[in-house]
């Protein structure tokens, strides 16, 4: 099977929706023009959990709820989990599997409901007890993958995470006998976190829905992490968009992106620039939904309150940027309309009268705003059809096109992983790739010599976005201050400029 | 949680090691944590100061730990972890290690973001106390990490 480079007619209108599922209210949230942002959100106490997602709800934003799960439920060590809470250790996320079903449905309920849906995150490479414990819970959207959730996430060999994924997605598939639509949200736009060039991420993502919609599920998200560039971000979720829109015509499906994923900046207004870059990125690049980050991310677990703040600072820079392209598209509009009754005026022939579309047309080009195209899409498409060249069952092709190294994630230490591929930051501060190891990407892309790798060259790396963010923030000047500070957005070409 | 073989550590560029008088160290991440740039940074670092690192990776289960540090005889063990459990997985490991003759006396390091609330919330002396040589959280600055892998002599255990 082969990438095919238009979108064939699509087999079947996709299936309306039940009203209230995720799916379903997040297309709502797009149609009225509103980015849905979402937390990280995990605490082990019933009733912190609880004030999370009520304070979620309350946010000045289009929201949806989150339970995050704690890292020994994601290991499966259920007995370490209740020890913890045994002894009164706080738990880095929400334990959904050791509580009874009962205790997660206080959590939930009079909160969770059509308005207001809730997801389990959770980062398991075997999730079957976390699904059939959120299914308990009366719940139908998680996230994750075979991939995702198996090699930045521990040991588990990658046949068994598949395996484990294959059950995970027939258990979550059959909710639909119930009348409900489960949703499952891709992981693979984020692998590691940070220093995964955009076009394996982007190929990882279209990957794990493929393998999504071959078990069953027929609404799904495809991720993206935010980068270390602006343009090359917008480029890959062009990319991911035009990939899925090929690939995955009858699903319904939306794309969500994630606040960085990285080292993130240490001080509060460096951390609010980044997430307010990110919600600007989710909005011009025609995201759904955003995974926000807090300013406490660089530190320690979030607070409830700290969640909220992110919440709602997302959500402003996310209008400003949809009122301004709005702007930008009506000025356009009145210019070209000028430009016609001048055209009127001059008494040449009735052309420019006689295109109605014209304004539009040049308007919906800008709002597009087209980056330049620098071979992402192209390397992502050659990755996702070696994949399906070895077999179009994706539960048998991605752990061979693992072991052939055709996919490899650099940095990744999982003994599943090749491990000899490797990435850098170039001088501009885009990802780039220094070593392709036996990925197809040759021909396509340029390979850098590639650096030494010292503590000190990797520790750069790692926290360029943060030194640029906290940079711009100590910096007085008012183009830099966060939007709630009641100044004017950060323009991009002045952040790019910093901390270097 | 299946109890794999020890991953490849990173490749480095870097094959020839500076000098056989370093220090054989294991650099491990505990049980429930899967962070590993973490651990990739500080096999760098103690390669470039002249030890050799054989590094466990993510989410390494006490026995596994336990074994290699039986098999490997290293001179240090210094484990990391940030996702917030560090203080509670290593407390349970330090007593598995102090507890086995053949590893009772390895010296052993922690540091990271070991709990949930920041770095001034850690139990640092209940750390100490429970069997770590030193801990090293987060802010600790990685000059005090380089005077204590100094005073450490080579070979000891072996
Ligand atoms: C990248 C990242 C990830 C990636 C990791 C990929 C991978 N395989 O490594 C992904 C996305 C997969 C991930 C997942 C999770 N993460 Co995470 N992650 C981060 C992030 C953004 C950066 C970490 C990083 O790469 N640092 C770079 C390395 C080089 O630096 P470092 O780890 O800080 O270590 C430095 C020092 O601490 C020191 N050091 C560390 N150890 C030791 C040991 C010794 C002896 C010495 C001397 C020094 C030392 O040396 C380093 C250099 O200075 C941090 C937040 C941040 N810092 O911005 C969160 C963070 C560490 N993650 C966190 C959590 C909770 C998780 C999850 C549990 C999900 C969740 N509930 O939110 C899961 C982990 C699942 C599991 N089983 O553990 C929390 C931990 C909270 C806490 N401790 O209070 C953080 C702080 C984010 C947050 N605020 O919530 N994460």
């Amino acid at each position: 099977m082969t990438v095919p480079a238009r979108r064939p007619a699509p087999a079947a209108p996709p299936q309306p929706l039940p009203p209230g599922s995720f799916g379903a209210f997040v297309s709502a949230a797009r149609a009225a023009g509103r980015l849905v942002v979402q937390p990280r959100m995990g605490m082990s106490d019933p009733r912190a959990m609880r004030a999370g997602l009520a304070a979620t709800r309350a946010a000045d934003a289009t929201t949806v709820g989150t339970l995050t799960i704690d890292s020994y439920t994601r290991v499966g060590d259920q007995a370490a989990a209740r020890r913890a809470l045994a002894d009164g250790v706080p738990l880095n996320g929400y334990p959904l599997v050791t509580y009874d079903p009962a205790v997660t449905r206080s959590v939930l309920d009079g909160i969770q409901d059509h308005t207001f849906p809730v997801q389990v995150r959770h980062g398991s490479a075997a999730p079957q007890d976390i699904v059939a414990a959120l299914l308990l819970a009366g719940l139908d959207a998680t996230e994750g993958g075979p991939v995702s959730y198996c090699l930045p996430y521990g040991r588990t060999p990658l046949t068994a995470s598949v395996e484990n994924w294959v059950r995970s997605c027939e258990l979550l598939a059959r909710t639909r006998d119930h009348g409900v639509e489960p949703h499952l949200e891709t992981f693979g736009g984020c692998m590691m976190g940070q220093l995964c060039p955009p076009s394996l991420l982007v190929a990882l993502s279209v990957l794990e829905a493929l393998f999504f919609a071959q078990h069953g599920l027929r609404s799904v998200s495809l991720s993206y992490a935010q980068g270390t560039d602006p343009a090359q971000d917008e480029e890959a979720l062009h990319a991911l968009r035009r990939l899925a829109d090929v690939l995955l015509p009858d699903l319904d499906r939306h794309i969500v992106v994630y606040t960085y994923m990285g080292v993130y900046p240490r001080t509060p207004d460096g951390a609010r620039l980044l997430l307010e870059e990110s919600a600007r990125l989710a909005v011009r690049t025609g995201a759904a939904r955003l995974i926000v980050k807090t300013a406490a991310e660089a530190h320690r677990i979030p607070t409830v309150r700290e969640n909220a703040a992110a919440l709602e600072a997302a959500a402003r820079a996310a209008e400003a940027e949809t009122a301004q392209a709005a702007a930008a598209r009506a000025e356009t509009a009145r210019a070209e309309a000028t430009q016609a009754a001048a055209a009127r005026a001059a008494a040449a022939p009735a052309e420019a009268a006689s295109r109605p579309g014209a304004g539009e047309a040049a308007a919906s080009r800008l709002a597009v705003r087209p980056v330049p195209d620098t071979g992402i899409h192209a390397e992502a498409s050659a990755l996702v059809q070696a994949v399906l060249e070895i077999s179009p069952d994706l539960g048998r092709a991605l752990p061979l096109a693992f072991e052939r190294g055709y996919l490899d994630v650099p940095y990744c230490l999982h003994p599943d992983n090749a491990q000899r591929t490797r990435s850098y930051l170039d001088t501009d501060g885009r990802l780039r790739w220094s070593a392709i190891g036996s990925m197809p990407l040759g021909g396509i892309v340029e390979l850098a010599h590639e650096p030494r790798l010292t503590s000190g060259g990797l520790l750069s790396a790692l926290r360029h976005v943060e030194q640029r963010f906290d940079a711009a923030a100590l910096d007085p000047s008012p183009t830099h201050r966060p939007l709630g500070d009641g100044h004017r957005p950060p323009a991009r070409a002045a952040l790019l400029e910093e901390g270097r | 949680m299946k109890v794999g073989t020890p991953v490849t550590p990173v490749k480095t560029p870097m094959t020839e090691l500076p000098s056989a008088s370093g220090l054989k160290v294991i650099v491990s991440s505990v049980a429930s944590d899967a962070h590993t740039w973490n651990l990739v940074f500080l096999q760098l670092l103690l390669e470039e100061l002249g030890h050799r690192v054989a590094n466990l990776g993510a989410c390494v289960p006490d026995e596994l730990l336990v074994e290699e540090c039986r098999r490997q005889r290293p001179d240090l063990v210094v484990i990391s972890s940030v996702n917030g459990h560090g203080a509670n997985d290593g407390r349970r490991v330090i007593r598995e290690l102090r507890g086995h003759p053949e590893t009772a006396a390895i010296p052993v390091v922690i540091g990271g973001k070991l709990g949930i609330d920041g770095a001034d919330s850690t139990d640092q002396a209940g750390l100490l106390e429970a069997g770590f040589d030193a801990v090293f959280e987060e802010g600790a600055s990685l000059a005090s990490f380089g005077s204590f892998l100094r005073s450490i002599p080579a070979g000891v255990t072996t």
